[in-house]
Formats: C-alpha cells, sequence, structure tokens
C-alpha cells in the first residue's frame, strides 16, 4: 500500500485533520495541534461532570479485529467525554474478517449513522483500507493495525514527554525492545522526528531489529546500558510475542538479562529521566517491578494522557466533518 | 474607546456590583472571569472589590453552540476553577454582551463544575442585539453599534475597547487566529 495515499486521505482539502491513520506525512503545526487541543481536555478530567458536549450526538464505532483493553476503554471514554454515543463492536480476529465481509460490516454501521470508526486490527493498513471505503462523512481513526502505525498511542506518549520536558529540541530519547513488531515504536519515532527530537535511540537484539532501521532516523545499539546513557526519555515497548512466528529469542528470561530494565541500568540515564511503557507490562521481562512502580515511571500518567490526547483527535476529526460545505460566520460575543 | 475611559467603566461596575452584594447579602462571592477579555476585567474588579477566594477562569470552547458549524476552537486554555462553585454566590464576568450564547455556553461550563447558589452577570459592554433571553446584573457601558459592526476588548494592559467590522461572509477557518477587529 502507497503511504503517501494514507497522506491525501488524512486531511482535508483546506488541511484540516479527517482521519488519523499515521502519523507519518503529518506537519509539526499538525502534531502540536494536537497537542495542544488535549492539554484543554486535561481538563475536563477535574470538571465535577466529566463530560463536554462537543460531540453531542454523534456516534463513534469502535472496531475492534484485535482485542485491547486499554486502548478500546481510553477510546470509549475518551467519546463519551465528549458526549458522543459509542458503539463496540468486538469482531474476533480471522483471516476472512477481510474484504467483503469487512466492507458489509462498513455500509451496515454506515447505516446506523455512526460518524466515526475506531479501528483496530492484525492487518498493517487495515485502517487506511476502511478509511478509503467510507462514506464522506466518517472519519477514521487508526486505534493501531499490524506492526505498522498507532498513532493515537504514539501522540499520547509525545504529550507525556512535553508535560514532563517541554521543549523536543534537546531530548535524548532511548526506545527499548522489539522494534520489529512495534507499530508503536514506528509512530514514536515518527512523531519525534516531525517534533524535531535531539536525538533517537533503538535498543534491542538484532532479531528484533526492522531491516535498514537506521533509515528511520535513529541511532541503534544492542547494549542496554549504552543505549540509556544520559537519556531524557526511557521508553520501554511490549515483547510481541503473538506477532513472532519463529522463535526470534532464546527465552523471557534471557531476555531480561539482556534488555530488562533495572533501576541499576538506569543508573546511566539523566537523574531527571522518565521512564515509559504503553502496556501490558510484562513485568520481569522488559522491567523490573521497582522501575514500572519507581518515582521515575509515568507509564499510569500516560494512561490519563490517553484519554485526553484521544478526546483531541476525535473532537478535530468530528470538527472537520462539521465544516464540510459550510459557509459559517461566528455569532459568539467574541 | 480608550483606557482611561474603559477603567472608568470597571471602576463603576466595581461600585455597582458591591451595591448588588450589600442588598443581596452575599458576603463573599467567587468571582469567575470567561476567557480572555472576561478574564481581564475580572482581574480589576477582583482587586476592586479586595475578595479574598481567587479568581476563576472559565473557558467556554467546548459549550459554544458553533461546533457543529465552525470546528474547534483554536485557542483553548483550560477552564481553572481553583475553589469549588457548589452552593457559592458566583459573579460571572465578561467583556462584551450581545447575543448572549457565550453567557448561555459559560451557565453550562460553570454547572459542569457543580452546582452554584446564584450567578451574578456582569459586563464591561453591552450592546442590542441579544438571540436567548440573558441579561446582566451589573453593566459598565452600554453601547450602539452600525450594523455589520463589532466591538472587542484588547489587552491584557491597556485595555482598550475597539470598534471593527464583522467579518461578512467568511467563513471562519478553525486554523485561524481571532481576527483583529
Amino acid at each position: 500500500m502507497s503511504h503517501a495515499n494514507a497522506h491525501d486521505l488524512q486531511l482535508d482539502p483546506a488541511g484540516h485533520l479527517k482521519h488519523l491513520l499515521t502519523v507519518e506525512g503529518l506537519g509539526r503545526e499538525l502534531l502540536t495541534e494536537v497537542l495542544d487541543q488535549a492539554e484543554g481536555f486535561l481538563g475536563v478530567a477535574q470538571q465535577a461532570v466529566k463530560k463536554v458536549p462537543l460531540c453531542r450526538g454523534k456516534v463513534v464505532a469502535n472496531l475492534f479485529f484485535e482485542t485491547s483493553t486499554r486502548t478500546r476503554t481510553t477510546f470509549e471514554l475518551a467519546a463519551k467525554r465528549l458526549s458522543a454515543d459509542v458503539l463496540n463492536l468486538n469482531i474476533a480476529a480471522s483471516a476472512t474478517t477481510k474484504g467483503e465481509t469487512l466492507l458489509d460490516t462498513l455500509r451496515n454501521l454506515e447505516a446506523m449513522q455512526v460518524d466515526m470508526f475506531v479501528v483496530r486490527h492484525a492487518a498493517s493498513g487495515a485502517a487506511h483500507f476502511i478509511a478509503s471505503q467510507a462514506a464522506p462523512h466518517v472519519s477514521v481513526i487508526n486505534a493501531g493495525d499490524g506492526r505498522h502505525a498507532h498513532p493515537t498511542q504514539g501522540m499520547l506518549d509525545m504529550f507525556t514527554i512535553r508535560r514532563h520536558k517541554g521543549a523536543f529540541e534537546n531530548l535524548r530519547i532511548a526506545i527499548v525492545g522489539d522494534i520489529l513488531h512495534s507499530r508503536v515504536a514506528r509512530s514514536q519515532i515518527a512523531a519525534l522526528n516531525t517534533l524535531g527530537a535531539g536525538e533517537i535511540r533503538v535498543i534491542g537484539p538484532r532479531t528484533l531489529m526492522p531491516a535498514q532501521v537506521e533509515s528511520l532516523g535513529v541511532r541503534v545499539f544492542e547494549d542496554l546500558r549504552e543505549g540509556v546513557r544520559d537519556a531524557d526519555v526511557v521508553i520501554m515497548l511490549r515483547l510481541q510475542r503473538e506477532r513472532m512466528s519463529v522463535a526470534l529469542l532464546p527465552s523471557e528470561h534471557e531476555y531480561f538479562q539482556l534488555y530488562g530494565l533495572t533501576e541499576e541500568r538506569l543508573s546511566t540515564a539523566r537523574p531527571d529521566a522518565i521512564v515509559m511503557h504503553p502496556g501490558p507490562i510484562n513485568r520481569g521481562v522488559e522491567m523490573d517491578t521497582q522501575v514500572a512502580d519507581g518515582p521515575r515511571s509515568v507509564i499510569l500518567e500516560q494512561v490519563s494522557n490517553g484519554i485526553a490526547v484521544r478526546m483531541a483527535v476525535i473532537a478535530m476529526c468530528i470538527g472537520t466533518q462539521n465544516l464540510r460545505g459550510q459557509d459559517a460566520v461566528g455569532d459568539l460575543d467574541d | 474607546m480608550d483606557h482611561a475611559a474603559v477603567e472608568a467603566a470597571i471602576a463603576s461596575m466595581g461600585v455597582a456590583l458591591q451595591a448588588l452584594l450589600e442588598r443581596r447579602q452575599i458576603a463573599a462571592p467567587l468571582m469567575v472571569g470567561i476567557h480572555t477579555g472576561g478574564v481581564w476585567v475580572a482581574e480589576r474588579l477582583h482587586t476592586e472589590l479586595a475578595l479574598a477566594d481567587p479568581l476563576g477562569h472559565l473557558d467556554i470552547s467546548y459549550y459554544r453552540d458553533d461546533f457543529s458549524r465552525i470546528g474547534m476552537h483554536p485557542q483553548v486554555r483550560p477552564s481553572h476553577l481553583p475553589v469549588t462553585v457548589e452552593n457559592r454566590h458566583i459573579i460571572l464576568v465578561d467583556d462584551v454582551l450581545q447575543t448572549g450564547r457565550t453567557i448561555r455556553a459559560a451557565l453550562n461550563t460553570l454547572f459542569d463544575y457543580g452546582r452554584p447558589k446564584s450567578v451574578i452577570l456582569a459586563t464591561l459592554a453591552e450592546l442590542d442585539g441579544r438571540h436567548l433571553p440573558i441579561e446582566p446584573n451589573v453593566v459598565g457601558l452600554h453601547a450602539r453599534l452600525e450594523t455589520g459592526e463589532r466591538i472587542k476588548l484588547t489587552g491584557p494592559a491597556p485595555l482598550v475597547l475597539v470598534r471593527g467590522r464583522a467579518p461578512a461572509k467568511t467563513a471562519l477557518k478553525t486554523h485561524q487566529v481571532e481576527a483583529a477587529p
């Protein structure tokens, strides 16, 4: 599939966000707008009534062809905090759910006046396919497609980094683990490059690195201690056993011996470094419990931030749909 | 309208508010300004009335009734209400009252933070052209505008009220920073 098509699809002719399929190809201004809007939505959690009426009357369908807890529930909560109605469709993953069956599902949901699809699928490009087939008034958000992209996770990580570290320019960011299978890493790297991060490092065994990984604009380390030295941000990735068709690792125990994050190994990072993980954590595999629950861990904050970032993306896409064919003049007193 | 006239209007609002509070026997009201101009006016009034509780800031972006027409507002600042509004007498402050739609949105925003005991509305400038049955309790000045004219407060210092032409039949883009009049 051509990625150029994904870029064209994502924006309306005026450059507003219509679908969010991948971070790649979106400009710094737009990514910054997502982060700024999320900052506003963070405040909704402080209200007695944790809800704003922006998307009243809109219907968001969560289309999960692959299981998920955190992503699905935070998307659901984000849509509900915007006052949208939410449909959760957990469609069991199977090779036959693509093609005609998938299109039939789409047409049926469109007939129910659904305004947005939030899609997770094991196949790379699934969200893009749905966006290319969906009716013009429907927006699609990619909630993870195969190894390709997980843009809202990437953006919530950027949001968490910005809230702790401010500007990206002088930051050293280390991404540790299974880069090969990680759509999260791909989205993070794309966003960090666009936002102008100082240095992006990837750390992991060669067997879990994509071919020509350097071309993504990263420095590659095989040694964890070397890789996290002087890092401002350490992002641990989940080992994606379910995506490994062949034995790429001797054992989880051995992986932890080499790449598991412990307080001792973290000692070469900057004293104010933060530790992130998209979840779910395999304690004792990717990191020690002391690190996961330690003072530098912002893992639970990432979950709360995820709601605000998803609210921002949903509201921006629905806002763009509202603009279609409009010639409106505001009449509020401002 | 120049800086001195605006400050004089705010001073007169302070006097009128004080009288209203005494009449209603409200001892410790909570003041809340609407972003952005309303906050500037509220800062002055807050000092003028020497209120004990810190000033609240209200952003009404998520409660605007024109989201379905113009999309996301580009500059959202989180609302900040340092003290709970539950069971409090609120003085809601804005810069310009014309259609009343902003105040409708502000009341809805406020009520999602709790149930105030009462709300008093104070606006610096009041114009004709209400779309909703909303009237202020305290007004700094009444202004008359020609058709298509708008009025806007610039600040934070000095505070000046500027007249300008409303953008006629041009779509407000979500990315567009609010045009200066």
